[in-house]
């Protein structure tokens, strides 16, 4: 239905997003832009070097490195949070006391500050005194994250599940209880075992929040900057750095801003490119 | 095929129900014989679809017991009652198509898929859904929809009984005039036990061999659609059912005379009432069926009202006293303007004490 | 009802008139050309099947949507291009739709709110239409603990309060239980005209559209096939398509062949030919002829009759009518009768077909008077 209406006083109403957008996003990104063509010396001088950031950024290992840990990383969390989010969904109670509880329980880890989750994991997993660590160390398994890149790796997943999966869960849960209850007593009725109320009822009917809850965490995840620098700061070596951590090395780290930008440009059109193929596979399959 | 009973039927949805109001379902003692069609019909409220869940095993009764063919199944589990159910949703499987929806049920039972094909392929025939049968469920219209719904229980064979939960809820009017004459004839063919739940006397009466009227928890009327627009057992039904429903007065009885306003009334059941309301302080009521009250040249003086031109009949609304009494005449018969008389028709006058038909005592 | 009527102030009701007004969407007629006047204070109802544009229709009147071309005119004034708000209408939907977290006597009373009126006033107008409407009671209720036939009733008195010049109801009793539409069927129209507004209500069930009495407009597929008088309509059909869109069940049509003053279904019956079509030329025409004009039981007072037999195919008892599907001469027929007359698959039967309820069509469709 096309609903056109004729007053224009509506507009008014977007001005102020529109004010914070161009202030908080789009001028920024000006200022990127800029430095990602050109070099500079400070005192405002800029001199044109076309694309020559751009081919510095793509052709070296240093990136090709950074962006495949980031895939694995990306690949891993999905495929463990994914399942495991609707797992613990389809094991919610649908009705009764127990639904609030749980409910709260799932909040709970994405109420925390980000900073403070890599604080706690950080402690947490200390190889002398954090608990992980040191019940680890103590059943004879060899666990020093802040030595060996294994163990970072461990733990960089395991503080990413735990702290995002409630999302999945929280996603999950409402597409499930969305489900009419006929649906469950026709299944009933038809002989469906309970993969084939899986199956045919509960992930066709959750695939519209799935979608949305994989492209949230696979921009998340792409964009993991605070847990991690607290958690590991991208070591051992360089082996948990992530795009993220890599840009801000270069940006902060070694104040190459040239290469900086192009790469934060690089960056964002990798997301974007990712989301879009992501969003049209999933709403083409959608259509069918 | 099965034959149905129910015995001494109570539920409450409360801990510990009390009084007779705590109880959704009162008290309900019917048999559904094997190869019926029968419908559960009352408006909502009045414990329809919480009997239909007790017979398919969704809900299990506070007291009584349900025999499918003489062998109590309270306490067994909805799979093992063999039974089917059409919602009032159509309920399909989105990413299935036509073919694999109908085919679901007996997949799950492991039926070999040689046979599985002949059986759907069947079904889909009586359906009329055999063109696209290939394509995704979920493009079809709602119509077909709710006719895979039906297909799903069709296929089967172990089914004992089909249930209705007021299936044409969310069809259009004129594919719900074509779905039901499909139903009926499915159900000449087929000759499977069916319930229909329903809160609209058209399905209803159109579907079933037997209706059941139920009102407040409890079934006030069972019997042909012939006996209840006949002859009404509770003056409930009398409203529920026609349309316009049965007109119903206050009454006086004084001696063997049954009086409306002062004036002398005739009624179908008299002797037998009045004897039975002997020293009984129950309130009298008369009922006649629009259908059956005409003008005449004498007999208790109305007002014309008003005149509703109905198209195949007229609907008249006359005044007695404060009483309005409603006719319905022919399309083309004349009407009198003002005043006229009205007589009503001995053998259609029924005379009720507290709400029950009187001589004939109140089910328990 | 008289006191109510009487104690409102009276206001202006509209005419409302659509000039050529048509809705194309993406290449799609959805409403073809219309020319549409309905009169101040009478209460019009749109007929039509599901899709054939009566929500479109309501929604071109109502300002929501604005015609691909033509003109929409209140009262002979312009208003193609005014805004909803400031059309003075007000709209009743199929759902019902209130403010869930009012109570019933805010939810009547929100137009009046928005309008300015002093509270003494919108307590006095809201008990009003509230006594009119049976639901005193519930005033102080949550609109959450009601059910659907209260909700609905508070969604109409909503549109009642408000004194809209232009009241537009969309099937607002398509959801309703069948008593209770039964019910708000009958009050319905003389709320409405009492109130003064003019009103339009959309439906796709002719017996509701017989029961609202007023006037009509006939819709099929976008177009208005018919418009006048509701009774006229049905008893004078101007076309097969309105015969067809006023008939449940379904009108029966069957062709026939005039020649020489006798008409005849070939191979059923024949009858002799009725005044108005003596003058047209021998050949083939179409008859219609409404299922309660064929009964199985020959009608007390005297009527040109045909018998015509044929066998059972489905016998159904809805109400207080019966409805049997039968065969006749390699034809399906509906006949449909008073009273309760079972009948089983595959019988022979008798109908008498009542001569002047038959409806002479052209063979394209055109009736005959």
């Amino acid at each position: 239905m096309i609903n056109k209406t004729i007053r224009q006083s509506a507009w008014l109403f977007v001005v102020p997003v529109v004010l914070l957008v161009a202030f908080n996003a789009l001028i920024p990104l000006m200022t990127v832009v800029n430095y990602a063509f050109q070099e500079t010396f400070g005192d405002n001088v800029f001199f044109w070097e076309g694309l020559t950031w751009f081919e510095q950024v793509l052709n070296s290992d240093r990136f090709h490195d950074a962006f495949l840990r980031q895939i694995m990383f990306t690949s891993i969390i999905l495929l463990i949070e994914v399942p495991l989010g609707i797992a613990i969904a389809l094991s919610m109670p649908r009705k009764g006391p127990w639904v609030s509880v749980c409910l709260v329980l799932m909040a709970l880890p994405l109420l925390i500050p980000w900073n403070v989750v890599g604080a706690m994991w950080n402690i947490f997993a200390l190889p002398d005194i954090g608990l992980l660590g040191y019940s680890l160390n103590s059943m004879g398994i060899d666990y020093n994250f802040t030595q060996q890149p294994i163990s970072a790796w461990a733990t960089m997943i395991l503080m990413d599940v735990w702290h995002w999966t409630s999302l999945v869960v929280l996603l999950a849960y409402a597409g499930l209880t969305a489900i009419p209850e006929a649906y469950y007593q026709a299944a009933r009725i038809d002989g469906a075992s309970k993969w084939a109320v899986f199956k045919w009822i509960q992930l066709p009917k959750m695939k519209r929040v799935l979608t949305i809850a994989i492209l949230l965490r696979f921009m998340d995840s792409f964009m993991i900057y605070t847990e991690l620098i607290v958690l590991t700061g991208g070591g051992p070596g360089n082996s948990t750095t992530l795009l993220s951590i890599d840009l801000v090395k270069l940006a902060l780290g070694q104040f190459d801003l040239g290469p900086a930008a192009a790469m934060s440009l690089i960056y964002f059109f990798i997301v974007l490119l990712i989301c879009w193929v992501f969003y049209t596979l999933m709403m083409k399959n959608e259509k069918q | 095929m099965t034959k149905i009973a129910l015995q001494n039927i109570r539920h409450s949805y409360l801990g510990s129900p009390q009084t007779d109001g705590d109880f959704a379902i009162k008290h309900i003692n019917t048999v559904f014989e094997d190869g019926g069609a029968y419908a559960l019909l009352g408006p909502s409220g009045c414990g329809k679809t919480t009997l239909l869940g007790i017979v398919s095993g969704l809900i299990s009764p506070t007291s009584g017991r349900i025999l499918f063919d003489g062998e109590d199944i309270t306490r067994v589990d909805t799979i093992h009652r063999h039974i089917a159910q059409v919602f009032q949703f159509p309920v399909i499987y989105d990413t299935m198509t036509v073919f694999d929806n109908l085919a679901f049920p007996l997949r799950n039972r492991k039926v070999p898929e040689s046979d599985i094909k002949a059986r759907v392929l069947d079904v889909a025939k009586m359906l009329d859904l055999e063109e696209g049968i290939h394509r995704r469920a979920a493009s079809l219209t709602v119509d077909g929809k709710q006719k895979i719904s039906l297909g799903r229980g069709l296929v089967r064979e172990d089914v004992n009984v089909m249930m209705f939960d007021e299936p044409l809820t969310v069809i259009d009017q004129n594919m719900k005039w074509e779905l039901r004459s499909k139903l009926k004839e499915l159900h000449q063919n087929v000759r499977t036990t069916m319930i229909y739940v329903t809160h609209d006397q058209t399905e209803a009466l159109t579907f079933a061999d037997e209706v059941l009227v139920m009102y407040e928890g409890r079934v006030v009327q069972s019997g042909t659609p012939v006996e209840l627009f006949e002859k009404p057992r509770h003056t409930f039904v009398g409203y529920f059912i026609g349309s316009p429903g049965m007109n119903i007065f206050p009454c006086q009885i004084s001696g063997e005379t049954v009086e409306f306003s002062g004036l002398p009334i005739e009624c179908d059941n008299q002797i037998q009432g009045i004897r039975s309301l002997q020293d009984s302080q129950a309130i009298t009521e008369i009922g006649i069926r629009p259908e059956y009250v005409r003008f005449s040249n004498q007999g208790i003086p109305v007002r014309i009202c008003r005149v509703d031109d109905l198209g195949r009949h007229q609907l008249v609304h006359v005044e007695h006293e404060h009483h309005a009494i409603k006719l319905i005449c022919p399309e083309d018969a004349p009407i009198p303007e003002g005043s006229a008389c009205v007589r009503f028709e001995k053998s259609r006058t029924f005379l009720y004490a507290d709400k029950w038909l009187a001589g004939e005592g109140s089910q328990s | 009802m008289c006191i109510y009527a009487a104690s409102i102030t009276r206001f202006l009701a509209l005419s409302v008139e659509l000039r050529n007004v048509d809705k194309v969407v993406d290449g799609m007629v959805h409403i073809h050309p219309v020319n549409l006047l309905l009169q101040d204070r009478e209460f019009n109802v749109l007929l039509g099947a599901t899709l054939s544009g009566k929500t479109t229709l309501l929604r071109l009147m109502a300002g929501l949507e604005k015609p691909s071309s033509g003109e929409v005119l209140f009262s002979g004034k312009n208003v193609t291009g005014v805004s909803v708000q400031k059309r003075n209408i007000a709209m009743v939907y199929q759902e019902f739709i209130n403010y869930p977290n009012f109570s019933v006597f805010d939810n009547i009373a929100s137009p009046l709110r928005v309008a300015g009126k002093k509270p003494d006033q919108i307590k006095q107008e809201v008990g009003e239409i509230a006594e009119l409407l049976r639901l005193s009671e519930f005033l102080d209720r949550d609109i959450a603990s009601l059910s659907g036939g209260q909700q609905q009733r508070i969604a109409l008195a909503r549109a009642l309060v408000k004194r809209a010049s232009l009241v537009l109801l969309d099937e607002p009793l398509a959801n309703l239980d069948y008593k209770l539409r039964e019910q708000l069927r009958e009050e319905l129209p003389r709320l409405f005209v009492a109130s003064g507004s003019t009103v339009v209500y959309a439906t796709s069930e002719p017996e509701e559209a017989l029961m609202l009495g007023g006037h009509i407009a006939m819709l099929h597929e976008g177009k208005v096939v018919q418009y006048g008088k509701t009774t006229d309509i049905y008893r004078r059909p101007g076309n097969l398509e309105s015969a067809r869109i006023f008939s449940h069940p379904p009108i029966n049509v069957t062709t026939i062949v005039k020649s020489s003053g006798v008409i005849a279904i070939p191979g059923v019956t024949e009858w002799q030919c009725p005044e108005v079509f003596r003058d047209r030329p021998d050949g083939e025409y179409l008859l219609g002829i409404r299922p309660h004009h064929l009964s199985l039981t020959s009608p007390e007072r005297d009527a040109r009759l045909v018998t015509i037999s044929g066998t059972v195919q489905l016998a159904e008892i809805s109400g207080s009518v019966s409805l049997v599907h039968m065969r006749i001469n390699g034809n399906d027929w509906i006949s449909e009768s008073g009273g309760i007359h079972p009948h089983s698959i595959g019988e022979s039967i008798k109908v008498y077909m009542h001569l002047d309820g038959c409806l002479y069509f052209d063979r394209d469709g055109t009736a005959i008077y």
